[in-house]
């Protein structure tokens, strides 16, 4: 397939398909990020999990909306708020949710996952009736949208770099959170042994409201990240949840480099394939890959040891 | 121990009892044709709820893909029955008589090689129970030999799930893709379309069900059994008495899984045909939660929680179409809140006492049986 | 019955030569509210099958998903169905008789369409349905429609290979659609290469079928790439940089759903200019209801071939979208199916009140013929095969969400759903 071409030609579209691949891995990443602390820290498996997403979505069409009709100079950096207000709201929903039914479950974690399912269907309700069956357009700064060309053949997608510069940003900050600052202490301990960290004067039932949370809120700034490049509809949340569990269960619940590191190993996987194959074959050997995988290696690639 | 165990067996049987005449005689006294059919659809998923409450219940293995096996079994009927549709005679306006339509519009011009035995009723009645058993055996024997378990054979369970869904739906040419394989009309030369046909086919499945359950319920009390319920409690203990756990598990999952084949095949038949839409993902969660609302620990409750869940997605669907996923949305959170063992739950908690305390009288009688069966409780 | 028939012959001859009058007449005064029909025929002459049918009413069924993931497309078609039956019912409805309809959800699920559908048939015993979007969804509940003998409208462009005496197609079928727009965009825009893409299923991949024969064999040009993707499928970013590498002068793409916004998204961020000569976008699968959701800075200089645009300049149109708008908000836009959708119900009584009766049967007899002068696409008529006659046209989609058409096939195209040498 390659014979047609020139060196510079190929040496081009290689570039485009590698920052393809490593925006793919953004999207995987921040999808997962949010997952990666719900599920692998808590356990609690949610299926809502792309609803919060959606809803950091929404948040982002009202937003842009308003700046539209209220305030269109400061439209450039519209997007911006929506994505803190988008933190905040699916945040504050994940901590409503944890108060009023997640913290009932800790111990039943496979219920967690029919009542976040029950969920998920009242959220997709929820939308629908608000803003109605249709997809919604979110208009978005100039700035964002279009491509910085390098070559005649290289274009590089400006929402691609943002998507990878926010997925930099909320990586570090997790990463800032959960291994350097009090909470992620607290957090740490919690997982590790409950008893024990409640022994020692650690609230547990604080942190777990504010973890489920913060995965929440991650979730909702993946949500309004993913206006630039998906659909925002009453169900377009189903569209992930497969993929973002995969991507956690395949690093190994419990560690969060595990889920940075296989989002990175399925995204260039899937990417690669998908140049080669069509996409369909690419998806399905995509998948395949990591099942396979897993059957092997079950734990998933990273493993935290604990003590049990 | 042994009087309680037996005690508990007679609630079963007589659960049992119940169970087979609301199938057999209330149901179809109290209901037209045309929910009748509807009901006998929704006894279809029962076979997965009742797969369920071995796995998940007795065994603690939760999968999210048993609509995988459904589909497989729904699949290898609709083929069988599609072959019969496409005769030579009623496909000649095809530029390929004698193959289903959908081969034909994809420039198929000869049936594909895994197709041929679906000529044979025989053994495509076999298929329907051995194909999802030997799948069931494969991911079983994968995940358990290397102790995978819990919320990880869950989400395995679900991408598996996906992958078929996108494979069959890819593969549309042999499989009929999205739309699946439809327009199923006869039997062996019997049409089942007919309204006679399909409350003749309602009593097949109901008796198949029953005998299911019947045979669930002997699984469950017999050694197998108890081991799969020890195992799900403590797993370690159970290795370390010298059981081959994984062996255990992949039997219940197998038996699971080839029960919701039968399932699929009496779905094919009495709706008429098979589309991947009950392979994937949503379909598999949602027959979990059939089980789940009618307590995942009784083979008897996953009957009534796959009616309870169909029945009032129906008529929500019918009476509020713009609310009904909220009402089906608060049923599953209140029943994981409030009811985690589901009907069967509420019914040992709330109605069982009642009877105990009116049945104070027949105590006697009742301890004088329990003494004649512990044969059989051992 | 048969000789019931024989005998009242010329009586029902007669009358139906009168009510033929009285429906051009009624469409001939477009959407005019009127006061009743003075004759309304009793219910025993106009129904003898046992349908919902009283002295002032008749009962209608619509079916679509309003739940789920298709609830997106076919809330537009639910609404159209509504506005045409309100409309109706102002002019006095069908013979004499009030349309009410009876609306069921598909949730998104083909057995649950199925399974309502034999409701509405059984049940309700409605007179007739207009529903169903995807394919998979009308191939379910095609086996009910003949078994119980119902009358579908069917409102989506779709791939054709059926022709089902339960059906009328209102919507296009595959070569009706594909073909004017691909001979447009060979000898308007000199095109010569195409890069065909699409989501993994039958309507996309039979399109591609016909296109590809369309363009190799028919016009003698290169198709340089095929491909599908799982439909709700999010990342096409190796799609786009394939297509860049092959340099295609079309991109003939059928994604649909979610998909649809993200692959729009996503090539404009790539650098694919669709306003500039090359590459050309042409779609079949984007209506104005779909830029809602992709957004029209997204697609903006892309091309769509249908049989409707809502920016059409004729008076039915002009009427259609505006009653369209009263009714269901000034923010609505109105799509391909949207309209196909509204045609149904006038299609259905101008087919009732032709064949004088209610009888599924007679109306099914009647449809072939059937003209419709006043829908919003212009002048369409029911062909033998119960599809539709219509004009194709091409649109360009403009900033603001809207199609500019930009050219429009001289005469209507014949309705092929068995197309010879395409297969």
């Amino acid at each position: 397939m390659f014979a047609d071409y020139t060196w510079s030609e190929l040496g081009s579209i290689f570039a485009m398909q590698g920052f393809a691949g490593l925006v793919l891995f953004s999207v995987f990443v921040l999808m997962a990020l949010g997952l990666a602390i719900i599920f692998g820290q808590m356990g609690v498996i949610n299926m809502a999990h792309g609803e919060f997403m959606i809803l950091g979505a929404y948040v982002t069409y009202m937003c842009s909306n308003f700046f539209q009709s209220a305030a269109p100079a400061l439209m450039p950096i519209s997007f911006f708020v929506a994505m803190v207000l988008a933190f905040f709201a699916s945040g504050a929903l994940g901590m409503l949710v944890e108060m009023g039914l997640i913290r009932f479950l800790y111990k039943r974690p496979l219920d967690t996952l029919l009542a976040t399912w029950g969920l998920s269907l009242i959220l997709q309700q929820t939308y629908r009736t608000i803003f109605g069956a249709r997809e919604v357009g979110v208009t978005l700064p100039d700035w964002m949208m279009g491509s910085l060309p390098l070559t005649d053949l290289v274009e590089i997608p400006i929402n691609g770099l943002i998507v990878m510069a926010i997925t930099l940003s909320i990586t570090v900050a997790v990463a800032i959170v959960m291994f350097r600052s009090r909470f992620g202490a607290q957090v740490r301990a919690v997982v590790q042994n409950r008893q024990m960290a409640g022994a020692v004067g650690i609230d547990t039932e604080k942190v777990d409201r504010f973890t489920f949370g913060l995965g929440c809120g991650i979730a909702g700034v993946a949500g309004s990240a993913f206006t630039m490049i998906g659909s925002t509809g009453p169900s377009s949340g189903q569209l992930y949840i497969v993929d973002t569990f995969l991507v956690v269960v395949f690093g190994g619940a419990t560690s969060l480099i595990g889920t940075v590191a296989s989002a990175f190993t399925i995204s260039q996987a899937q990417s690669t394939m998908e140049f080669f194959l069509s996409g369909s074959m690419a998806k399905v050997l995509t998948l395949l890959t990591v099942v396979g995988i897993l059957m092997l290696r079950p734990q998933g690639l990273f493993v935290l040891k604990v003590r049990r | 121990m042994t009087p309680m165990l037996t005690s508990a067996r007679k609630t079963e049987l007589i659960g049992f009892v119940i169970v087979a005449a609301v199938i057999l005689l209330l149901l179809p006294a109290v209901t037209d044709a045309f929910r009748l059919n509807l009901v006998g659809k929704y006894l279809t998923y029962a076979f997965v709820a009742v797969g369920l409450v071995l796995c998940w219940g007795s065994a603690g293995i939760l999968s999210l893909g048993q609509g995988i096996f459904f589909g497989l079994g729904g699949y290898c009927m609709a083929m069988f029955l599609k072959l019969e549709a496409s005769t030579p005679e009623a496909t000649s306006i095809q530029s390929t008589p004698g193959i289903p339509d959908f081969m034909d519009w994809n420039q198929i011009t000869a049936l594909p090689w895994f197709w041929e035995p679906f000529h044979s009723f025989g053994f495509t009645l076999v298929a329907v129970v051995v194909v999802p058993a030997i799948l069931a055996f494969i991911i079983g024997f994968a995940m358990f030999t290397r102790r995978v378990g819990g919320v990880y054979f869950a989400i395995i369970t679900q991408a598996i799930a996906a992958i078929l869904t996108i494979l069959i739906i890819g593969q549309q040419g042999y499989t009929g893709g999205v739309n699946g394989i439809t327009d199923l009309r006869t039997l062996l030369g019997w049409d089942i379309r007919t309204d006679s046909a399909k409350t003749i086919l309602y009593f097949v499945n109901a008796f198949l069900l029953l005998a299911v359950i019947a045979l669930s319920m002997a699984v469950r009390s017999s050694k197998l059994g108890r081991i799969l319920v020890a195992l799900r409690d403590k797993e370690d203990r159970v290795r370390f008495s010298g059981y081959d756990v994984a062996a255990f598990k992949i039997f219940v999952f197998c038996f699971a899984a080839a029960i919701s084949g039968i399932g699929g095949a009496m779905f094919t038949l009495q709706v008429g045909f098979m589309s991947p839409s009950f392979v994937g993902i949503v379909p598999s969660i949602e027959m979990v939660i059939f089980c789940a609302v009618g307590g995942r620990h009784s083979l008897i409750g996953a009957v009534y929680g796959t009616l309870l869940v169909n029945w009032a997605k129906t008529s929500f669907s019918e009476s509020f179409p713009e609310l009904w996923l909220f009402a089906m949305g608060a049923l599953f959170i209140a029943v994981v809140m409030a009811f985690p063992n589901g009907l069967a739950g509420l019914y040992t908690s709330h109605v069982q006492p009642l009877f105990k305390r009116f049945g104070r009288k027949s105590a006697g009688r009742s301890a004088a049986s329990g003494t004649e069966t512990p044969a059989i409780a051992e | 019955m048969k000789t019931n028939d024989k005998g009242a012959a010329p009586r029902s001859m007669l009358r139906r030569k009168l009510m033929i009058g009285s429906a051009a007449l009624a469409l001939s005064l477009a959407m005019a509210p009127r006061p009743g029909l003075a004759q309304s025929p009793p219910t025993s002459e106009v129904n003898t099958t046992g349908l919902a049918v009283t002295d002032d009413t008749v009962t209608v069924g619509i079916l679509h998903s309003i739940t789920g993931t298709m609830a997106i497309s076919e809330t537009g078609s639910v609404q159209a169905e509504k506005l045409a039956i309100e409309q109706i019912n102002e002019m006095g409805g069908v013979l004499g008789r009030k349309i009410e309809y009876i609306q069921e959800d598909g949730a998104s699920d083909w057995p649950t369409f199925a399974e309502k559908a034999k409701k509405l048939l059984v049940q309700d015993k409605v007179a007739a349905v207009f529903g169903c979007w995807t394919s998979a969804s009308r191939k379910a509940v095609l086996p009910v429609f003949e078994q119980y003998n119902g009358m579908l409208y069917y409102p989506t462009f779709y791939e054709g290979l059926e022709e089902s005496p339960n059906v009328i197609y209102t919507g296009q079928e595959a070569t009706q659609q594909i073909i004017a727009g691909l001979n447009w965009v060979a000898e308007e825009k000199g095109a010569e290469t195409f890069y065909l893409l699409g989501s993994d299923y039958i309507w996309p991949r039979t399109s591609n079928k016909i296109a590809r024969k369309h363009i190799e064999d028919k016009l003698g040009l290169k198709v340089v790439g095929e491909e599908y993707y799982p439909l709700g499928h999010t990342q096409f970013n190796s799609v786009i940089n394939k297509i860049k590498l092959r340099k295609p002068d079309v991109i003939y793409a059928i994604v649909v759903g979610g998909s649809n916004v993200a692959f729009y998204k996503q090539l404009k961020a790539a650098g694919i200019d669709m306003t500039q000569e090359k590459p050309i976008v042409m779609t079949i699968s984007v209506t104005e209801d779909e830029i809602r959701g992709i957004g029209g800075e997204n697609i903006e200089g892309a091309y769509a071939t249908m049989k409707y645009f809502q920016s059409l300049e004729n008076e039915n149109n002009q009427e259609f979208v505006s009653a369209f708008k009263a009714m269901w908000g000034e923010d609505m836009v109105i799509g391909d199916v949207t309209q196909a959708a509204y045609l149904g119900p006038w299609l259905w009584k101008a087919a009732v009140e032709k064949a004088g009766s209610f009888d599924i049967d007679k109306v099914r007899e009647a449809s072939p013929g059937i003209e419709l002068t006043t829908a919003p696409e212009g002048y369409v008529r029911i062909h033998e095969n119960h599809h539709l006659w219509s004009k194709t046209r091409v649109g360009h989609a403009k900033a603001d969400g809207q199609y500019e058409v930009v050219y429009e096939t001289t005469d209507l195209m014949e309705p092929d759903p068995f197309p010879e040498g395409y297969q």
